[in-house]
């Protein structure tokens, strides 16, 4: 098959940041494919360098606007591991709780603004307020309930303000709660009818043998702390995610590039399925999709999203049900300012996030690396890209089609470039 | 759309995001009781984060995050020669936000300590008013949904907008929260323009001045509150140059 094509996407649109697609095949052999990341650096290590540790989640939550709590979350763990601080155990619940909601309101904003426009053959969600208003309302409603997830507990959803070194700085009240869990409960159905959209929406075929990496579940679906897993059978503790990562810099590309076992490895919701599937709570959500541990479509991080959706949903029921018997008091632990160095990995939506901090015994940071899912998925998009035009090349599919579903392979991915590039 | 019975002119506006977290586009697409609303008020011609749609035609131009890269000047500059108006959206844009913390480092080792010798290229951080002219701020790190939509409509409407004169501790009083300079923090909220309803303040996190300094504040007294409390100048410094957006006032 004689097939020529010139495949340019600058600055790929329903994604957040900068990135470019570039592929060219001739006479039907692919010769050139890249993923480029052009987003601008901002330096957060050196702008951390000598600040006051109750300073740093206030500014790494602002490595990213979407998934600032993961942000402030992760960050508070490391300097918390430096200063060997225990939070209380109510505490480690409503933090959880707030990470819940911003784990959905990502996905619901990925779901319904950045992916369901492709599926419709739409620029962007704007056209579907009308084609499919009914739908679009079930995604502002869950939306909404995301975001005042987020504002009881973390007073904010972008750029949190009430967690803070030991805890929580001010606990929600039970009437909050209460409201809250009500709100889960009307939503229920809106998230029903959400899994019944995407089951008419057809995700692409496409498989790549690729190692997927995460936190391990102990007990629990995995958020916050503990071991780091792959599926190719790599078990390493927390402290050792440098090995887990091992980034290196490629020209093409301010964001770095990792690597594990393989040329790449991906994280986010696949992989954290893929890993950690006995412990969901929404298996029957999964099963409807046929989405079974190992999966290796990457376009199927789109229903793992879904499927995380319903879970945060109903584990945060589980959780309010828990607080709403508990004493509020007891948020935030004493601790005295001390030197040390501390990991601390979570869980955010796009996948497993890095901080780590060095700590001097005044307090202020000597040292500090952040290692961002998308970061770690960079290199997996790349390496994806060839084979799926090849795969589409071979099955007659024209330019426009091949440019649609590169881009819809990187938006499946969900990458938070800006965060990336940080 | 009528308003008074009047016919508005539906404005084309677009937003474009610099070096940022893109946290500010985002608070307008979680405003969802009223989002709808709103898009019925403006036509979007371009919005990279949420559209495919690109149009280069507009009469509205947003603009978030700063400026720190030669192609970021050369395209802020652009849109400046095809745009009407031209509005900083978010801290960043208004003062270079937290990404201006990277200026107090050279900017070669800066470079050298995240890429080694794979050197990238970056400028030193300038808010979007030092590059071109701005017609209008929405400073909050991040903007407010509830003012950003109160400001769209009076930008729609050809109506003045104008920001209280009172800092962001007349709301906080309202809201009958703790002082929290008196829990022995350092708090900005006396010097900061209100319009964020104390939402820091609210959850226990002091205030350190995002939106700006207010127009009517005494930072001198402040200063001396601080000292007298026991702070040294360096803890100050360390919050009131947080998001850059002080300086102004801090400087006297």
């Amino acid at each position: 098959m004689k097939v020529d094509m010139k495949i340019d996407v600058h600055h790929l649109t329903r994604v957040e940041g900068h990135g470019n697609i570039h592929v060219v095949v001739k006479d039907g052999n692919l010769v050139e494919s890249k993923w480029e990341v052009v987003e601008t650096p901002r330096f957060f290590e050196v702008m951390l360098k000598g600040m006051s540790y109750e300073m740093a989640h206030l500014l790494t939550a602002r490595i990213c606007g979407i998934c600032s709590i993961g942000h402030a979350l992760a960050s508070l763990r490391a300097t918390e591991r430096a200063m060997g601080i225990e939070i209380p155990e109510t505490a480690k619940k409503l933090r959880l709780l707030a990470k819940h909601g911003e784990t959905l309101q990502s996905h619901l904003l990925h779901l319904f603004f950045l992916a369901a426009p492709d599926f419709f053959n739409v620029g962007s969600v704007i056209p579907l307020v009308h084609s499919h208003r009914p739908a679009v309302e079930i995604g502002l409603r869950l939306k909404k309930l995301a975001n005042e997830m987020c504002d009881i507990l973390a007073g904010r959803t972008t750029h949190p303000v009430s967690l803070c070194v030991g805890g929580i700085s001010k606990a929600p009240t039970k009437k909050e709660l209460q409201k809250l869990r009500d709100a889960i409960s009307e939503r229920i159905t809106d998230l029903e009818q959400t899994v019944e959209l995407f089951k008419t929406l057809k995700m692409p075929y496409f498989v790549r043998a690729t190692e997927f990496v995460s936190l391990k579940g102990e007990e629990d679906y995995p958020w916050i702390g503990g071991e780091l897993i792959s599926t190719d059978g790599v078990l390493k503790a927390e402290d050792e995610y440098l090995s887990m990562t091992n980034e290196y810099i490629v020209d093409f590309s301010t964001s770095k590039f990792t690597k594990l076992s393989r040329t790449s490895f991906a994280v986010g919701p696949l992989a954290r399925i893929n890993n950690n599937y006995k412990f969901l709570k929404a298996k029957d959500v999964a099963q409807e999709f046929d989405l079974k541990s190992i999966n290796h479509n990457p376009f199927m991080n789109n229903i793992a999203r879904l499927v995380e959706c319903v879970h945060v949903v109903l584990e945060s029921r589980e959780l309010l049900d828990e607080l709403l018997d508990e004493d509020l008091s007891n948020i935030c632990a004493q601790y005295d300012v001390k030197e040390g160095e501390g990991v601390g990995a979570v869980e955010v939506p796009r996948g497993i996030l890095y901080h780590h901090y060095q700590i001097n015994e005044k307090g202020f940071i000597e040292k500090a690396n952040c290692i961002i899912p998308t970061t770690q998925n960079h290199a997996n998009i790349h390496y994806d890209l060839p084979n799926l035009v090849q795969q589409a090349v071979l099955m007659g599919e024209t330019d426009t089609e091949v440019t649609k579903l590169c881009e819809m392979l990187v938006r499946s991915y969900d990458p938070c470039i800006s965060c990336s590039v940080h | 759309m009528e308003y008074l019975g009047i016919e508005l002119k539906k404005p084309k506006v677009a937003f474009f995001d610099f070096t940022c977290c893109e946290g500010c586009q985002l608070q307008i697409a979680n405003k969802e009781d009223t989002l709808i609303d709103l898009l019925s008020l403006v036509e979007v011609v371009n919005f990279r984060e949420i559209s495919s749609e690109k149009g280069d035609d507009y009469q509205i131009a947003f603009i978030e995050g700063a400026i720190s890269r030669q192609d970021e000047v050369d395209r802020v500059k652009e849109i400046r020669e095809k745009t009407g108006t031209l509005v900083a959206l978010g801290t960043c844009a208004c003062y270079g936000g937290v990404n201006s913390l990277k200026n107090k480092f050279p900017l070669e080792d800066t470079v050298k300590e995240v890429y080694g010798d794979h050197s990238k290229e970056t400028l030193p951080v300038k808010s979007v008013k030092e590059v071109v002219q701005v017609d209008f701020e929405i400073p909050g790190c991040p903007i407010s949904k509830a003012e950003f939509e109160n400001i769209v409509t009076h930008l729609v409407l050809g109506a003045d907008f104008r920001y209280h004169k009172y800092p962001v501790c007349v709301e906080c009083k309202q809201n009958l929260n703790h002082c929290l300079l008196n829990e022995g923090k350092i708090c900005l909220g006396p010097i900061t323009r209100a319009g964020c309803d104390a939402v820091c303040i609210n959850g226990k996190l002091p205030c350190y001045g995002c939106r700006g300094p207010a127009a009517e504040q005494n930072w001198p007294s402040l200063k001396s509150i601080l000292l007298e409390n026991g702070f040294s100048l360096e803890q100050i410094e360390e919050k009131t140059s947080f998001f850059n957006s002080l300086s102004e006032v801090t400087k006297q």
